[in-house]
């Protein structure tokens, strides 16, 4: 992934251009993984959510919905917060950010597991097999954004980042806003409509 | 030898990651309560996973690149001489000739593959193979001809000459470009172990409900698929990158090489269409180890969408394998004709045309399927629209050879053919477009006479050509001129012998996929089985200049065509940063003929090829 900038010595073009273009297009084909999901989850199952068995209850925990999804866009706060401070030389504010969204994102993966634990419907069922998948890509992409900001939390603190250098946070916040983008549009298509 | 330690290496790795993944896979079942620990399809595809990734780092992602994300040194790839071709080398020429090399192997062994059918498919009756045999062996030369068809090109003329056309150093990101080569080996190899691990039932696009409900090893097909997804993913990552960023000071776009272009747009094609496969082989995936229900009808799933979303990519999958074989196709024209490329710009916006209206036609392949009756009358309109831009490619090289001083060496030869075996293709593709036709025509032999004028006619064709062209360049050396010739009429004569007459059992209605037919159709199949062999044995004569002349052949010059583009400005086969000083470019590639027009100069230094010098290929074509 496109968290390591190849140190390679090209004369002429900026390296950090070249590396954010090279994450632009990377988010543009994950875009489609997402639209196509997106789309199965209607082309199966219409604008259905199923009800709980024996009651008129959506079989969504809609409060645990909310929850972790007011979570992930905190935690687009926090990543954003923690680049602003690198990029004005901020450090220690960057790393406390960078570990809050660390913990932010563990929480929502936990919340999507809790989800999984307490579903009233099977995966073997249509909507169960959407929901799934779906939450499951997304929760996988959540956790390698996890996985790669701690390693540059653990850079960070032994001190790579300044305000000149510090593509790295850059590229793994961008990553970050971008799986919360992907939630927005999941969110409603899994719990409201 | 660093070559015999980073293969066995990445091997050991991969091995070791295998294993780990079939013990990960077994203790979170224990952990998750199953009875039994041992679910094949499960288990083999986390160790599937896991192997993947150990190969990778053994082969060299460790020590060139992983190591730094965790704050460490990382080693330099300190390998010689032919050994960097089995290591993780990150120039684009190296790993260029990687691509080049493993693609011809397949190439060859997917085409033994149909000389195995035509076999079985020379009498009525069974023969030679059994019946799973032969849907083992069809799909199998199905796949690995797509992918040939896919990445031999891109990965081999694209890498080894995007980066000398437009005067780069190297690709953008080189050891991403070294990464998404060393994908492709697992692939190869898990795709050819199918035979020996169940084999497959269900062809190359594996619809469900039988590619969930088949017991053959259509797990490790699809396993294998989707890292080859990855591999057109990144690797038309990098080209887009590299086209935006990386061109010499004066390459704007409008002087852009027209192979740059069609590799320019067929990236962004790749990068974007080639999730969809990657979606549909993981939902079927889904459905065969995670027991979830996408295609199961009666838990309300529905197997027509695996068709949406699988065509949502193998429709624009044509185009991926066909604009750079355009690209080369047009380059040819224009060095071996003597003459500008005519109507460059709408070359270029015809190719522009064809990649925007690639992703609105998928239905196309689906008129028999069940969907919605509604859905015929746009997509068969959106298809016969794309026949607008591709007659402006097809026009412009009509009109680059018209008047021209055509010079019939084998590359061109190869370029011409390239025109004549799409326009074939082109019109039997008509009859599939329109519904009433399709619905007669669909699953016959038709279709599989169509398809291959397309893609064999339009690109492997132009494959060839591009390896007859480089291959002096690529090599240092000159291949033998007179068998590239023997090589070309045996090609052309055999395909279109083959695949023309394929044409007539289809309209009489002979199904495809199947090694048994009615037996009114044995001597038209005899005929077709007569023509393929010996269009199979043309390779033979390719394999043997290739080989020979890459030992033995007589040294090439810098520049044998004399033509105009940046590759042949600097020596055969090019120093290790390309170009000796970087180029300036002064005008268009393709002005050939034009008074006191440059391509490029070198204005810091003097040491590089004349441009019109060299001239090994011998006689004809002036300026
Ligand atoms: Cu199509």
């Amino acid at each position: 992934m496109a968290v390591a900038a190849p140190a390679m010595h090209h004369k002429g073009p900026d390296r950090t251009a070249i590396n954010r273009l090279g994450l632009w297009l990377f988010f543009f084909s994950e875009s489609l993984i997402f639209a196509l999901l997106l789309s199965s989850r209607f082309f199966l199952e219409g604008l259905n959510i199923p009800l709980k068995h024996g009651s008129d209850e959506q079989a969504v925990d809609q409060v645990l919905g909310l929850a972790i999804t007011v979570i992930l866009l905190l935690s687009s706060v926090t990543a954003f917060t923690g680049e602003t401070a690198f990029e004005h030389g901020r450090k220690r504010l960057g790393h406390w950010m960078i570990l809050a969204t660390i913990v932010l994102g563990l929480i929502f993966a936990g919340g999507v597991a809790y989800e999984w634990k307490t579903a009233h419907f099977t995966r073997g069922e249509a909507f169960g097999t959407v929901f799934f998948t779906m939450t499951g890509v997304h929760a996988s992409h959540v956790m390698s954004g996890v996985i790669m900001l701690g390693l540059v939390w653990v850079q960070a603190l032994r001190g790579k980042y300044n305000e000149k250098n510090h593509w790295p946070v850059s590229g793994v916040v961008m990553y970050w806003h971008f799986v919360d983008v992907v939630w927005v549009f999941f969110y409603p298509a899994l719990y409201l409509v | 030898m660093y070559a015999a330690t980073t293969v066995l290496g990445g091997t050991g790795t991969g091995l070791m990651g295998f294993y780990l993944g079939l013990g990960f896979a077994m203790v979170m079942r224990k952990l998750f309560g199953y009875p039994d620990l041992w679910e094949r399809d499960l288990c083999l595809s986390v160790g599937y996973v896991f192997g993947l990734v150990g190969w990778v780092l053994g082969i060299g992602l460790w020590g060139q690149w992983a190591r730094e994300w965790f704050g460490m040194k990382t080693y330099a790839n300190g390998a010689q001489g032919w050994q960097r071709y089995f290591t993780f080398c990150t120039d684009h020429k190296v790993i260029g000739i990687q691509y080049m090399v493993w693609f011809v192997v397949v190439f060859l062994a997917a085409g033994f593959m149909a000389m195995l059918m035509r076999v079985e498919l020379a009498q009525s009756g069974m023969q030679f193979f059994n019946h799973d045999q032969y849907n083992a062996v069809m799909s199998l030369h199905g796949i690995l001809m797509v992918a040939v068809a896919i990445a031999a090109v891109i990965g081999g003329f694209g890498n080894y000459a995007v980066p000398l056309m437009i005067g780069a150093d190297d690709m953008a990101f080189p050891r991403l470009n070294a990464l998404t080569f060393w994908l492709v080996p697992p692939v190869g190899i898990m795709l050819l172990a199918t035979p020996f691990l169940g084999g497959l039932e269900a062809g190359w696009t594996a619809y469900p409900p039988l590619a969930v409900q088949t017991e053959s090893a259509q797990t490790l097909f699809n396993l294998a698929l989707m890292t080859f997804g990855l591999v057109s993913i990144l690797g038309g990552l990098n080209f887009i990158v590299t086209v935006i960023y990386l061109r010499a000071e004066g390459m704007t776009w409008s002087r852009l090489p027209i192979f740059v272009w069609a590799m320019f747009l067929t990236a962004i094609l790749a990068l974007f269409y080639t999730q969809g496969i990657f979606v549909a082989l993981f939902m079927v995936l889904l459905d065969r180890i995670g027991g979830m229900s996408f295609f199961n009808e009666a838990n309300g799933g529905d197997p027509l969408l695996y068709q949406h979303v699988f065509w949502f990519y193998s429709h624009p999958a044509v185009y991926i394998m066909v604009l750079p074989g355009f690209g080369v196709a047009l380059e040819l024209l224009t060095h071996f004709s003597r003459k500008p490329l005519f109507a460059y710009r709408y070359a270029v916006g015809g190719l522009i045309g064809i990649v925007g209206l690639s992703g609105v036609v998928w239905a196309h392949h689906m008129f028999t399927s069940g969907m919605p009756n509604y859905l015929h009358p746009p997509f068969l309109v959106a298809t016969e629209l794309i026949s607008i831009p591709t007659g402006l490619v097809f026009l412009a090289g009509l009109g680059t050879i018209w008047m021209g001083r055509v010079w019939l060496q084998t590359p061109m030869l190869f370029a011409l053919a390239v025109l004549f075996n799409f326009a074939c293709g082109g019109v039997t593709g008509i009859f599939l477009a329109d519904v009433p036709t399709d619905i007669h025509l669909q699953d016959t032999y038709f279709v599989v006479a169509h398809f291959h004028y397309t893609i064999v006619g339009g690109e492997i064709f132009a494959l060839f050509g591009g390896i007859y062209y480089w291959f002096p360049k690529m090599t240092g050396r000159m291949y033998n001129e007179r068998l590239g010739k023997i090589h070309f009429w045996m090609m052309f004569i055999g395909f279109n012998v083959t695949f023309f007459i394929m044409h007539l059992p289809g309209i009489q209605g002979m199904n495809r996929r199947i090694a048994d037919y009615p037996s009114e159709f044995d001597n038209i199949n005899m005929v077709i089985s007569i023509a393929a062999f010996f269009l199979g044995s043309s390779f033979l004569v390719f394999f043997y200049n290739i080989i020979w002349s890459w030992f033995r052949g007589p040294a090439a010059a810098a520049n044998p065509w004399r033509a105009r583009t940046l590759e042949w400005q600097t020596s055969s086969p090019p120093p290790h940063d390309n170009f000796e000083s970087p180029p300036v470019i002064k005008g268009h590639p393709y002005d050939y003929g034009v008074p006191g027009s440059v391509h490029a100069t070198f204005p810091m230094g003097a040491a590089h090829a004349p441009a019109g010098g060299g001239g090994g290929g011998g006689g004809g074509g002036g300026g």
